[in-house]
């Protein structure tokens, strides 16, 4: 099986999910770019164990899944709790952790 | 057995940790004693002749063991650790409101640094010694942090600092020793193996200045002292009575232990210098304290001449010497046991033990001004005083050796005569000043008078009968000699009587 | 000249074995006075009274023991317990009865005994009784042990104990500023001189393993001259600290502060005669090296004469006195300084002044009693009739110590001048004229306390002291007059097994008429004479008067012994603490706090980076990918 085409998408994936970070401000929008970037790397994580005939690939990228449930949950819960109190998702606003 | 010794202390602390007041104290001063009778007992089956020494796997991978074990030195130091910890919880009482921390936290922190220490002067693995080494750090951080003056957590994170630095160095040449030996065939840390190291003199000098650096940071030698000043002026005088009774202690002790027990070529080696090092702290030590405004700054860098004296009598190389080193240990943690403990009475009642701030002490309370002088001619070395014969016989060798060494190392001596006596006329002597008269209105009561009692008798006693000790460290001080493969420098003149 | 090898000690039977006693007794007592506190403060003195003379009961039956001794047999050792042992070192606690220390602690504790009665009326009123009592009693117990140890390192024990009864009795008023001051000034001077003990021990140790005075008198005849000229010149330090020799005399005048028995005890008649002990116990030392006898020899003289100067020009009585202890050991020194024909001199020489000097210090706390404790003489004047035994007793010590025929001071004083004549005519001639000085000035002190007319100052009431103390005083003004002619016959031959000296043959109770000793006689009537020129005939001002005389204003500066030590040690000193706390705060711990300083400006600096912004973090990592990525990429290609 040939790889290339998965490992391209996934770098076209994990491109779009950095720039989406550096560049959109809406809290929520950065977080589904942090999920595009983990799913680019489960996409390679499976391909690559295809390509090797093992399964420690895929069960890596089960606990990626897990560990990006995980902090959905927590993240998304904290989004909310931010939009409550100030009403804006905006990124930029927030620097409640400068030093 | 050992094990017991070191758990005991610990548990202690634990059960202290969540008791609350009085209680706290009464079962921590129980705890104390009980470990000190039973580190009694053990040194008695130790000397009947029973081998005690513990051993167990630890890190298979490593070469670490769990072992634990008693020769004269580390006895003589289990011994002291375990007599001034009692004493040190019946002089100086906490109460709940004057620390960070309640009263029994204070308590339970002493009991687990003695814990701590106990398996520092046991461990015969050098994994195991130098988790313990880095471990006393902890409570002793605490301990600094929580009670004491305004700036004890500058002081606090000062100490943890210097001897974070010196331990670190320290690990390096533990890594470093591990892989040598591991090289040379099964990995082991006891040191009954790690004797057998056999490594060319450039790699073993350098893992010789790793160890004596830590410990020459942790005895506190000129120029990596200033922690030890502000430490104890800002921690209170019990903590101080620890950190330099029985902590600063570990950095001679490991000299002897490890840095010529493991690696008797570079110390050959390094001997002339790191005398005239000691040399340099002797008199620097001295010279400092006579210019002291405050009295526990005084009695610090008295203990970094002392220290000097030690440290000389170490690489002296004799018999005689080493031994004296050992002897000087255990007195010079009683006699500024005693400077600590009663200058810390004193600033319980005045609030501040500036040498200004006193004057006339006598008149008011004579007793304490008795006890303080009795500690100051322990730390001056009078004879009759067990400190004495240690510094004595430090001396003693040392000339046989290095005559002008020696030589110069005695003006200390005129030098601590100097210390004390300014110090004690200042604030001891003369008219009572208005101040003294305001503030230290009560002599020293009979719970703080019990509490020294022991320490002053130890120093006598030591004084005018050493030998039973002496024989002890005698054993210590033959089997360095062995191992160092220098033999003392013979009478000159025909053997005497 | 034949000389006698030194003692071979012999085991201890009968009695000997209860040696210990002497030195246990005070020691307990002290101990206990202290330990026990105001419980004892209605009886203690007279239980401290007791201590010493049960110790001279003991002593003097031991000296009837070893009367009845053969003498080859007059050396006992009393085995008590080993002191120290390490290494192949052992030293041993041990105690040596022989004639020269069993005369020594007869000395010791006879005068104590009655210095410790004289206390009981002296000390009556002072709220500290029990305290100088106890103090009292740690002094006999360690002069006992320093005349008594067997060896060195022991003696040092004792020597030191000494000094501290010396430092808390001279600093007993500790109220007192300056008392304080000279106390701690006895003790630092005197750990000077412990530097040259000290280190003579060391050398005994190395060269011969053992420190007991057996090994040294034996191995001394095989060291190297270096060692054995160093060895002499380093006991000699010690020698010069204990017993107030130039160049370490400064502390004797101060430690007249302390309460007059102690004057009278310590500062005269025992332990600063130490130092005299110390060099005839070391005559095996001193017979190797020529040039450590004569320095010996030298300091003796020099002091000699600095004290009597000092003597000539204070108004102080006490430190009149003291000057003049300070001139008679000097005398002792040199005697011990000559050699073997003059050891016993010296020792003699020793004994008569610890009676007299002893009565007259006595005799002056009486004095002072009487005069509400003024020691200023120019304020005293005609108190030989309203002080009668007090006079009488101390005209006793001052014939004695002028060397008057057949006094005690004549004896024992005219024999060192003679032996020093012998020896080197130099010194001979300055310890002929330091005679006629005493003379002078005792004669001086005479005139102004008792002789001239009143000068006393108002409500001033002399009267006699109570018979508590002036029987002490007749005690010892007897031996002051008689123990020159009763000794002079027996000591050399007692002493000689013990110090190695030769046995003077036909020695009488009569004086022995010889030119220097007529000399001498002469010396001290000029010196008398003069006296009486100055000080008999013309009324003795008050206050102080203005003086151009070099040697007077010298004097009245104790020769400028203190501002020398100021200018050369205290100053210099002072300076050196000062800059190496200023070194240690600055430099040493200024490198520390300086790290620090760095460490935290760095933390400072990079700590901006944390902007608290999402996005900027992001792009931190992104950069961070980048350069990682290209790293290895670079690296791969290299």
């Amino acid at each position: 099986m040939n790889p290339n085409y998965y490992v391209v998408l996934a770098a076209i994936l994990f491109t779009i999910g950095i720039v989406g970070f550096l560049v959109r401000r809406n809290a929520l929008v950065l977080f589904m770019s942090v999920e595009l970037m983990l799913n680019a790397c489960n996409l390679l994580l499976v391909s690559f164990s295809r390509v090797h005939g093992n399964l420690d690939g895929q069960a890596a990228s089960f606990f990626v899944m897990v560990v990006a449930a995980a902090e959905v949950v927590v993240g998304l819960s904290i989004i909310v709790m931010i939009y409550r109190a100030r009403h804006s998702a905006n990124v930029d606003n927030e620097n409640l952790l400068r030093y | 057995m050992l094990t017991i010794l070191a758990l005991l202390p610990l548990v202690g602390g634990l059960v202290v940790w969540f008791l609350k007041g009085t209680m706290a104290r009464y079962v921590g001063l129980a705890v104390a004693l009980v470990t000190f009778v039973y580190s009694v007992v053990v040194a008695a089956v130790h000397l009947r002749g029973t081998d005690l020494s513990e051993h167990q796997v630890w890190i298979k991978a490593f070469g670490a063991y769990y072992a634990l074990g008693l020769d004269g030195m580390g006895l003589l130091m289990v011994l002291l650790t375990t007599l001034l910890v009692p004493v040190v919880l019946l002089a100086e009482q906490r109460s709940d409101e004057e620390g960070r921390w309640g009263g029994q936290v204070w308590t339970g922190l002493v009991l687990i640094l003695e814990s701590l220490s106990l398996y520092v002067f046991l461990a015969t693995d050098v994994l195991l010694f130098y988790i313990f080494f880095e471990a006393t750090l902890i409570p002793m951080y605490f301990l600094i942090a929580g009670w004491g003056g305004p700036k004890r957590a500058r002081a606090a994170v000062k100490f943890l600092l210097f001897s974070l630095a010196g331990g670190l160095v320290l690990l390096f040449s533990v890594i470093g020793l591990g892989i040598s030996f591991a090289n040379q065939g099964a990995p082991s840390y006891l040191i009954e193996d790690l004797v057998k190291l056999n490594v060319s003199p450039s790699t073993q000098m350098l893992l010789f200045l790793g160890f004596f650096v830590a410990f020459a940071v942790k005895a506190p030698m000129v120029p990596v002292h200033t922690w030890l000043p502000d430490a104890a002026e800002q921690a209170t005088p019990a903590t101080s009575t620890l950190l330099v009774g029985i902590l600063d202690k570990i950095g001679t002790f490991g000299m002897i232990r490890f840095c010529i027990g493991l690696f008797p070529e570079a110390s050959r080696l390094a001997t002339p210098v790191v005398v005239v090092l000691a040399l340099i702290s002797i008199l620097y030590g001295a010279l400092a304290a006579i210019g002291q405004r405050n009295m526990l700054r005084l009695v610090a860098f008295t203990s970094v001449s002392h220290f000097g004296f030690m440290v000389l009598g170490v690489f002296a190389l004799t018999t005689q010497s080493i031994s004296g080193t050992i002897f000087y240990m255990v007195n010079h943690g009683f006699s500024t046991a005693v400077l600590f403990l009663v200058v810390g009475y004193l600033a319980r009642r005045r609030g501040s033990v500036e040498i200004t701030s006193l004057g006339g002490v006598f008149q008011v309370a004579p007793v304490m001004a008795g006890m303080l002088l009795l500690g100051g001619l322990a730390s001056l070395s009078l004879p009759g005083m067990g400190s004495f014969v240690g510094e004595f016989l430090v001396l003693a060798g040392t000339w046989s050796r290095y005559p002008v060494i020696a030589a110069v190392g005695t003006l200390g001596t005129v030098l601590a005569a100097l210390y004390i006596l300014i110090m004690y006329q200042r604030t001891m002597t003369g008219p009572v000043t208005e101040q003294t008269r305001e503030y230290v209105t009560s002599d020293a009561t009979w719970r703080e008078r019990l509490a020294l009692a022991p320490v002053i008798l130890a120093l006598l006693v030591l004084g005018f009968f050493p030998k039973p000790v002496l024989d002890i460290t005698d054993q210590t001080a033959k089997q360095s000699m062995t191992t160092l493969n220098v033999s003392d420098p013979a009478p000159t003149v025909g053997q005497g009587r | 000249m034949t000389l006698l090898e030194g003692l071979t000690p012999v085991a201890a039977t009968g009695l000997f074995p209860l040696a210990w006693l002497m030195i246990a007794i005070p020691l307990v007592v002290a101990g206990l006075l202290l330990l026990l506190g105001r419980v004892t403060d209605g009886f203690g003195h007279y239980v401290a009274t007791l201590a010493p003379i049960a110790s001279f009961v003991v002593a003097v039956a031991l000296f009837a023991g070893l009367l009845g001794r053969p003498e080859a047999q007059r050396a006992v050792t009393v085995p008590m317990y080993t002191w120290i042992k390490t290494g192949s070192w052992t030293v041993e606690a041990n105690l040596l009865i022989d004639p020269l220390s069993i005369v020594f602690a007869l000395l010791v504790t006879g005068v104590g005994g009655l210095i410790h009665v004289y206390s009981i009326g002296y000390m009556a009123h002072d709220p500290g009784r029990r305290r100088f009592f106890a103090y009292l009693n740690l002094f006999i117990a360690a002069m006992l042990t320093l005349v008594l140890s067997d060896n060195y390192l022991v003696l040092f024990v004792g020597w030191e104990g000494v000094g501290l009864a010396s430092y808390l009795l001279i600093s007993f008023w500790q109220h007192k500023p300056t008392a304080a001051t000279a106390g701690k000034k006895a003790f630092v001077v005197n750990r000077v001189g412990d530097l040259g003990m000290t280190m003579a021990i060391f050398t005994m140790l190395a060269m011969f393993g053992s420190s007991s005075f057996e090994a040294v008198n034996a191995g001394a005849s095989k060291m190297s001259p270096f060692w054995v000229t160093l060895l002499g010149l380093l006991l000699l330090v010690g020698a010069c600290g204990k017993s107030a020799q130039v160049p370490l005399q400064s502390w004797l005048l101060d430690a007249m502060e302390g309460p007059t028995p102690v004057s009278a005890l310590i500062h005269a008649a025992t332990m600063v005669t130490a130092g005299v002990y110390l060099v005839v116990r070391s005559h095996a030392v001193y017979a190797e090296t020529s040039v450590a006898a004569l320095a010996v020899a030298i300091v003796g003289t020099v002091t000699l004469l600095a004290g009597a100067w000092i003597g000539t020009s204070k108004d102080d009585i006490k430190k009149v006195l003291a000057g003049s202890t300070m001139s008679q050991i000097g005398y002792m020194m040199l005697a011990a300084g000559i050699g073997p024909t003059a050891y016993a001199f010296a020792i003699f020489h020793l004994l008569t002044h610890g009676f007299f000097k002893a009565n007259m210090f006595l005799g002056a706390g009486s004095v002072m009693h009487g005069m509400a404790d003024d020691v200023n003489m120019r304020h005293y004047g005609g108190l030989a009739k309203s002080m009668q035994i007090t006079y009488w007793t101390f005209l006793m010590g001052y014939l004695a110590i002028i060397g008057t025929p057949f006094f005690s001071g004549f004896y024992s004083k005219d024999s060192i001048i003679e032996a020093a004549w012998e020896k080197q005519p130099v010194l001979g001639a300055l310890a002929l004229i330091a005679a006629g000085v005493t003379a002078f000035y005792m004669t001086r002190l005479m005139f102004m306390t008792f002789w001239s007319r009143k000068r006393w100052q108002e409500g001033v009431h002399p009267h006699e002291s109570p018979a508590v103390m002036w029987v002490p005083l007749v005690l010892l003004a007897i031996p002051s007059v008689i123990a020159g002619m009763v000794m002079n016959s027996w000591i050399g031959g007692w002493l000689a097994p013990a110090v190695g000296g030769e046995v003077p043959v036909g020695v009488s109770w009569l004086p022995r008429v010889s030119v220097i000793g007529l000399v001498t006689l002469a010396v001290v009537i000029a010196g008398v004479l003069v006296a009486y020129l100055v000080f008999g005939r013309t009324s003795i001002p008050e206050s102080v008067p203005y003086t151009r005389n070099v040697f007077t204003i010298m004097g009245r500066h104790d020769l400028y012994g203190d501002t020398f030590n100021e200018v050369v040690f205290m100053r210099p000193g002072e300076a050196l603490t000062r800059g190496i706390v200023a070194l240690d705060d600055g430099v040493v711990d200024g490198a520390v706090q300086g790290g620090a300083s760095l460490a935290l400006g760095l933390g400072g600096g990079l700590r901006r980076l944390q902007n608290g912004y999402v996005r900027s973090y992001g792009l931190t990592m992104v950069i961070g990918v980048i350069v990682v990525g290209l790293a290895l990429v670079i690296g791969r290609l290299v």
